[in-house]
């Protein structure tokens, strides 16, 4: 039985918020940051609370923890050693693997998330901008409040036009295949799979083989899950251009789009809609994700190889899937770029969340094996066309028949910006850090 | 020693010298550490360790094992992407030591734990049981394992490949061309 009262909201349910703002903080004092966090978790609702005051609630507050922020915090060093390595090492002592080079390397991240001064994360989703601007103008009464408490970054999120659905700046409809837990109360959508194993996502419960991952002391890491945070910014401009370049008609156009995601910026799936578009069948959460590759589309030739769907999800063409899944939340930031405006080079993307509770076995495996492997399904020089770190010097190919179609030099439609490896506890563990001493 | 470019031309068979320790400068990172290279022969590792005395029957027993495995699900190690294993035991003043090789086509620690739930479900795993110093919770402990089969790991000094760098799938698909050639051809008669 799932502890609901215990566990954060966001591990198992996603707010219906159109803003929210991420806030990064640095702990300069122990005893200020536990009062910061004394103050902040009753703020932070359980996903069965969460659940009961949904309707009314206009915001929703989760905070987490780098592994120097519990530190930080006064955790001592035998607990902080139960942490798996790749937790205490960081996001940026794992760049080189994760493939987070060139543009993308944590040199150039703009928010100070590659500080090892950054400890902790408070994240609002609000309903709409004025809630978040007034949580905004609270959390900073309530920071200087704290001694030695600082905001590294901030980075307001918001909902990009239209707003009927969830979609990021590229235009492609999001949120379509998310992992459910067993015991959750949630029904995987038709082609989701089975429902996983609690301890797949959160720490204190059986996993896909039968063992409960803990770390010490139990109260520590019961009910607490693991989370990357990615500040991937979308080269909107830049991406419109490559598809009118190797596009001559709309059509044209829409049909690669199509091919580099997978899917239809509608949603379709091109398994079930090869040739032509079907927006109905994009927003149709029954049928939208009912489809698999080993004898459906064994050769790429609706979905290619290469293409995001099919590294982010191999679904039955890798092994052990269940043990590589994630939970995934997060928005969209920066201003909506119409279609047909020029670039105006400002900085606008997704700031996403990735929930597991193996980082090196979920999130890591994700981008060594799947985004960022050139020679993925013996590919030879490509890599995710959209989570994949670029040069301008990898190729997408395309089956088609009788010839495949190659797209040499294939530009970065994005830039990580920023980054970090958080520990997002359970509330008993909230409130256990915040009466250290 | 910095590493050499891999060579792509299968017509020209190729021989890699390999500094000791195994690894070139600057090796790329796995998410367990350096990725031992590439080489004409393609990824692979030779693991030696010394086994449980008395426990030889046991390796018998689990060599017919695995043949009858994957007589009946030969698509059971598809995952490793794997050109050839062997297996040796062999005597060191008096002691049993085990050899297990791989050659495969992809760096190890990319599927360690795919690996591992593979090794699980054929009973490849059983074998390591009877090896000393092996984590006696290898079914829940993937880091334990990844680490023993690091630390048992002996990289080779000197690699050939009579075909350097050719995958098994693309050995696979050659093959699958040849016949289906000959079935064409077949039917032009």
């Amino acid at each position: 039985m799932l502890e609901f009262d215990d566990i954060q909201h966001i591990l198992l349910t996603r707010a219906p918020a159109l803003t929210g703002r991420y806030e990064f903080l640095s702990f300069k004092d122990a005893a200020g940051g536990r009062a910061w966090l004394d103050a902040v978790l009753y703020k932070v609702l359980s996903a069965k609370a969460m659940r009961e005051s949904v309707e009314g609630d206009k915001r929703w507050v989760t905070v987490a923890f780098t592994w120097n922020g519990l530190r930080a915090l006064g955790v001592d060093e035998a607990a902080l050693a139960t942490f798996p390595d790749e937790f205490r090492q960081g996001m940026v002592a794992r760049a080189k693997m994760l493939g987070d080079t060139g543009a993308n390397d944590p040199a150039h991240w703009v928010d100070k998330t590659a500080s090892p001064d950054l400890h902790a994360i408070a994240i609002l989703f609000a309903r709409e901008a004025t809630e978040r601007g007034r949580c905004a103008v609270e959390h900073a009464k309530l920071i200087a409040e704290c001694p030695g408490v600082e905001v590294l970054s901030t980075l307001d999120v918001e909902a990009t036009p239209p707003f009927e659905y969830a979609h990021d700046h590229f235009g492609y409809r999001d949120r379509l295949s998310q992992p459910v837990i067993e015991g959750s109360g949630d029904e995987p959508t038709p082609g989701s799979g089975a429902p996983l194993k609690a301890g797949e996502f959160i720490l204190g419960y059986a996993d896909e083989t039968g063992a409960v991952p803990q770390l010490q002391p139990d109260v520590l890491s019961r009910n607490g899950s693991f989370m990357a945070y990615r500040r991937l910014e979308e080269h909107v401009g830049r991406f419109r251009e490559f598809l009118r370049a190797n596009g001559k008609t709309h059509e044209e156009q829409e049909l690669l789009a199509a091919k580099l995601m997978g899917r239809w910026r509608s949603g379709a799936p091109l398994v079930l809609a090869p040739e032509k578009d079907n927006p109905e069948l994009g927003a149709d959460l029954k049928r939208n994700n009912n489809f698999n590759y080993k004898n459906e589309d064994p050769q790429g030739y609706a979905v290619p190889l290469g293409s995001h769907m099919r590294r982010m999800n191999p679904r039955d063409t890798a092994a052990n899937m269940n043990r590589h899944r994630m939970i995934r939340r997060g928005a969209t930031y920066g201003t909506y770029l119409p279609e047909g405006t020029p670039d105006d080079g400002k900085e606008r993307g997704l700031a996403a969340f990735v929930i597991c509770a193996s980082l090196v076995r979920q999130f890591e495996f994700a981008q060594n094996v799947w985004v960022n492997d050139r020679n993925f399904h013996e590919l030879g020089n490509e890599r995710d066309p959209f989570g994949g770190t670029h040069d301008g010097t990898l190729e997408f190919k395309i089956p088609k028949r009788p010839i495949r179609r190659k797209i040499t030099g294939l530009p970065a439609f994005t830039t990580l910006r920023g980054g970090a490896y958080f520990f997002l506890p359970g509330l008993k563990a909230l409130r256990w850090l915040a009466g250290l001493s | 020693m910095p590493k050499p470019s891999p060579q792509s031309d299968w017509t020209k068979p190729a021989a890699m010298a390999i500094p000791k320790g195994g690894l070139f400068e600057n090796p790329e990172q796995g998410r367990y550490g350096p990725i031992f290279p590439k080489t004409p022969a393609n990824y692979g590792f030779s693991i030696i360790a010394k086994i449980i005395p008395g426990r030889e029957e046991a390796f018998y027993e689990y060599g017919r094992k695995i043949e009858k495995t994957v007589a009946e699900q030969p698509d059971c190690l598809a995952t490793l992407k794997l050109h050839y294993l062997r297996w040796n035991l062999f005597p060191i003043k008096g002691d049993t030591y085990f050899q297990y090789s791989a050659i495969f086509d992809t760096d190890f620690d990319k599927y360690s734990e795919d690996a591992i739930a593979i090794f699980t479900a054929t009973g490849i795993n059983t074998v390591f049981e009877n090896l000393e110093g092996f984590p006696k919770d290898w079914k829940t402990n993937a880091p334990a394992v990844i680490k023993f089969v690091r630390e048992h790991h002996c990289p080779s000094f000197l690699e050939y490949g009579e075909y350097p760098y050719v995958s098994a799938d693309e050995i696979k698909k050659a093959l699958r061309v040849k016949a289906a050639l000959g079935q064409m051809l077949d039917q032009m008669q």
